[in-house]
């Protein structure tokens, strides 16, 4: 659609190859210098990417600037936590109804917040987090404020063993290739078209013979039943769930990362949750006072780069295959 | 005689206190082609989104056929048949030409909900996209974003959009506005080719070209409509002469 040089297509792909083979490589580099906590560190980053690249399809294709994408992380997270709670070890189980109930929310969410733009928008996807973030509080059952410690992992038939961090960590990379191949087939299918037009030019849109609501609504429901994933990972990761998963700033922390590493693109929310979480374990080590850094480098990366850390690589490709 | 294709009865806009479409009525017969005239602030452009449904009129009724369509949504009526172009020019400016007229192609090739296959690589999209370009003449614009195109070459695509989705009601709002004058001439010459084809509203300022086309005329002023007719009638008007067309303009 946008047009680019053919140098700048295929150094994105480029950088393309080179994250998913960093990101392949991980557990056997970690095994080997003896630093095995990188694999959870990154199996961390991959979900949160997960979170991130589920964002970009409404946020970066469809124009739709949620500031509620947190609660849907929640969700996926306690379904797997309240069916653990239960008893309910079934993977299939836990991840069918993770999906299942984030979905719903976003067709219900979507269905209200959809019919506003702009700000009205923002404001709307975020107070139904909000809603969602104090119904989890008032849970007392299930924890409340304190959460929900998980017994075991979800246990997908003795199929794979997610307790092992290694098996985690590439189911989770699995699932991002997945939802990455997915997400690369929607944005270019006709229903993909469709959004991608409704962020450029809604009133034409309309005028040529869309009806832009369900369309919309379907992205939205698609984008949050991929992020309800990403929670049921987190709750595997984590084997614990509490409200603070799915807390405003974390939505906030979801946006920045998509515009760190390049809106538009399935590539680039990777590159920024990586971005973003390493900044975050360096810049904490360093200082309670991360935030007061991280937000300068958002500044300049917005004033400087504004298609994200992904533009900026596949530029710098370009120019070393031309010098 | 057969039925009208458009018919417009009193209708009625407003905007706060400004009476934008002050019970407007008229029709449009199949095949005509249609010009409305009258000076800025008129009203056209209003009368224009409460046809395509994008303004809802506060009275009055809209009926394309034998079917009332005052309370249809745009998308509706697009499928009904009718189609816009926009005074400001409205396109997808990060798209190329081609995928701007793929996109309109695609709101009428049946429902969107296609999630795999890529739609730009796509015959049955590409290849109509393709010929409603060389239609216009921008068949060798079609890799260039929308945005690099030059101003006469976005009014020419401006068109081409809403002729995608092959309608039977093309409402034109000022396609020449602000052309340089060779490009005004193509757009002239283009007109004239869609004129019988399909049923044309025009809204113009350029009188000559208006004249030249026209098959019948609306004078708008100050929300309501003061004369209808016949280029020969217009020009004949002493109400229209004294309102709007300058004497000396049709001596
Ligand atoms: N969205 C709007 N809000 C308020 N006033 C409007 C709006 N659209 C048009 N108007 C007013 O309605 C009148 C008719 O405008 P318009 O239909 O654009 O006229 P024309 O196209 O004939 O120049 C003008 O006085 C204009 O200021
Ligand atoms: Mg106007």
């Amino acid at each position: 659609m946008i047009m680019r040089k053919p140098g700048v297509v295929s150094s994105r792909a480029l950088v393309t190859l080179v994250i998913i083979a960093v990101l392949a490589l991980v557990p056997p580099v970690a095994a080997t210098i003896g630093e095995g906590f990188y694999v959870d560190v990154f199996t961390r980053i991959m979900i949160f990417a997960i979170a991130a690249l589920s964002l970009d399809i409404i946020l970066g294709y469809g124009g739709m600037v949620s500031f509620g994408h947190a609660a849907y992380l929640g969700i996926g997270a306690y379904a797997v936590g309240i069916l653990a709670f239960y008893g309910v070890d079934n993977g299939f189980l836990q991840f069918g109804t993770a999906i299942l109930a984030s979905a719903v929310a976003a067709l219900f969410i979507g269905f209200v917040s959809l019919r506003t733009s702009g700000i009205y928008f923002i404001m709307i996807t975020l107070a139904f987090a909000q809603m969602i973030y104090f119904l989890s509080i008032s849970l007392n059952t299930y924890g409340g404020d304190n959460g929900l410690n998980i017994d075991r992992p979800s246990d997908f038939a003795r199929l794979v063993n997610l307790s092992n961090a290694t098996t985690l960590y590439y189911v989770v990379f699995a699932v991002l290739m997945l939802f990455l191949f997915l997400g690369q087939r929607l944005v270019n299918s006709r229903f993909g078209m469709v959004i991608r037009g409704a962020k450029s030019n809604e009133r034409r849109m309309a005028a040529i013979g869309f009806p832009l609501l369900r369309y919309k609504l379907t992205a939205f429901v698609i984008a949050g039943a991929m992020c309800g994933v990403a929670g049921a990972l987190l709750a595997n990761q984590d084997l614990f769930v509490a409200p603070a998963v799915m807390q405003w700033t974390r939505s906030g922390e979801i946006l920045m990362m998509v515009i760190l590493g390049g809106m538009g693109t399935l590539v680039g929310p990777i590159l920024g949750a990586v971005a973003f979480l390493a900044l975050e374990t360096v810049l904490s080590d360093l200082t309670g006072h991360w935030q007061a850094i991280m937000g300068p480098i958002l500044v300049l990366v917005v004033l400087f780069a504004r298609d994200g850390i992904f533009g900026l690589l596949s530029r710098i490709g370009v120019e070393r295959s031309r010098g | 005689m057969a039925e009208p294709l458009l018919s417009v009865t009193g209708l009625c806009r407003h905007f706060g206190g400004v009476v934008a479409t002050d019970n407007v009525s008229l029709t449009i017969a199949e095949g005509e082609l249609h010009a409305i005239i009258g000076p800025n602030g008129a009203g056209k452009t209003t009368l224009v989104a409460q046809l395509m449904g994008e303004l809802r009129p506060h009275r009055g009724t809209i009926r394309l056929g034998d079917r009332d369509v005052t309370t249809m949504p745009s998308y509706r009526r697009s499928r009904r048949g009718i189609a816009r172009s926009f005074q400001i020019t409205s396109i997808f400016p990060e798209f190329t030409a081609r995928d701007n007229i793929a996109l309109a192609v695609q709101a009428h090739a049946g429902h969107n909900f296609r999630f795999w296959r890529a739609a730009r690589t796509d015959p049955a999209l590409r290849k109509p996209a393709c010929a409603i370009l060389d239609s216009v003449g921008l068949g060798h614009r079609a890799d260039v974003p929308a945005a690099t195109l030059a101003h006469g070459e976005q009014r020419l695509l401006e068109i081409a959009i809403a002729l995608a989705a092959r309608p039977r009601l093309l409402l034109l709002d000022e396609p020449m506005a602000g052309m340089a004058p060779e490009d005004a001439a193509r757009m002239v010459r283009f007109l004239s080719q869609l004129k019988g084809k399909i049923t044309l509203l025009l809204i113009e300022h350029d009188m000559d070209a208006v004249f030249a086309l026209a098959d019948r005329i609306t004078v708008m002023v100050y929300g309501s409509v003061i004369a209808s007719g016949t280029p020969g009638q217009i020009r004949a008007n002493a109400e229209v002469r004294k309102a709007y067309l300058g004497e000396d303009e049709l001596a």
